[in-house]
């Protein structure tokens, strides 16, 4: 019984799903960041397995390339993020409605 | 028979944390589980042969990007449960599409991309050096050839983040440490009193 890219890519989608559950579930953005970086993870597993079964390098590349993308967003919206707390004091999903039209 | 078990092992692991992410009202749970499952993570990447891969998911994510959050979270009241209203139907409706449609997608790309030739094969290194050699060199060799410009580009993106988050999460940004002496920095005086101070 060895494991194929099958096995490797069914896996990526159902943490892709947890992640994307998450996403579209929670109402509040911590949580919703949470999610993203479970859903570039599940990616860059994806990514790595057909690096690995196809013997090719570009998977693993692009997949650094998503973990640098995935640090600056976590600095950037964690920034945010604080500035949004500092001035309405929750970060519910719902209170973030002062574009409306 | 020693891959199988691992992968089915950490697999269950995984899946496990992640679920308790997404689903506990509890934000501190909620960021522990994550890192464990981003350590679980990098355990298929060493399963995959992408030792450096492996290494870079363990230093970025439970290194950096989770002592981040735990960073922020100080600012946010976390001990207490989250208060959350309920999502509508429709919403898991139109996820439900989504993950279909995706699922489709993933299980016929590999059907898709099966004559695909490798263009930096594993080993590619080894051509090279004339001895088998591991994938850190691999990478290195490809990251700083193929890769080179998409490399520098995304040192200029973490640069400009990293700018970013200074000037978003920090506060009085209009006084200048560094100009201050430290007699001044312990006192916590602000521009206007040491400019009175110096008259």
């Amino acid at each position: 019984m060895s494991i194929t890219l099958n096995d490797y890519l069914i896996l990526s989608t159902i943490i892709f799903m947890i992640g994307m559950y998450g996403a579209l579930m929670r109402k509040n953005l911590l949580m919703l960041f949470f999610a993203t970086e479970i859903m570039l993870n599940a990616v860059n597993i994806g990514m790595a397995a057909i690096s690995k079964f196809h013997g090719d390098l570009t998977g693993q590349m692009f997949a650094f390339f998503v973990i640098a993308i995935a640090a600056s967003e976590v600095a950037i919206g964690l920034g945010l993020l604080i500035l949004w707390f500092k001035r309405h004091n929750n970060i519910n999903l719902d209170s973030l409605q002062s574009m409306k039209g | 028979m020693f891959e199988a078990v691992a992968f089915y092992l950490f697999a269950f692991l995984t899946i496990a944390m992640f679920l308790v992410t997404v689903t506990t009202k509890n934000a501190l749970y909620a960021l522990s589980s994550l890192a464990a499952g981003m350590i679980f993570i990098s355990a298929f990447f060493f399963l995959l042969g992408a030792e450096f891969l492996g290494a870079v998911q363990i230093v970025v994510y439970t290194g950096a990007v989770m002592a981040l959050y735990a960073f922020g979270m100080m600012f946010f009241d976390s001990i207490n449960d989250i208060k959350e209203s309920v999502a509508n139907p429709r919403l898991t409706f139109m996820l439900t599409g989504i993950v279909a449609l995706l699922i489709v997608v993933i299980f016929t790309a590999p059907i898709v991309g099966a004559n695909i030739t490798a263009h930096y094969p594993i080993g590619i290194s080894g051509e090279y050096a004339g001895v088998v050699v591991g994938n850190t060199q691999d990478v290195g060799l490809v990251l700083f050839t193929k890769y080179l410009v998409p490399f520098e580009v995304a040192a200029v993106m973490l640069l400009v983040a990293m700018i970013g988050g200074i000037i978003l999460a920090g506060k009085k940004m209009d006084v200048s440490i560094t100009e201050m002496s430290e007699r001044e920095i312990d006192h916590h005086k602000t521009d206007t009193e040491i400019a009175k101070d110096i008259k």
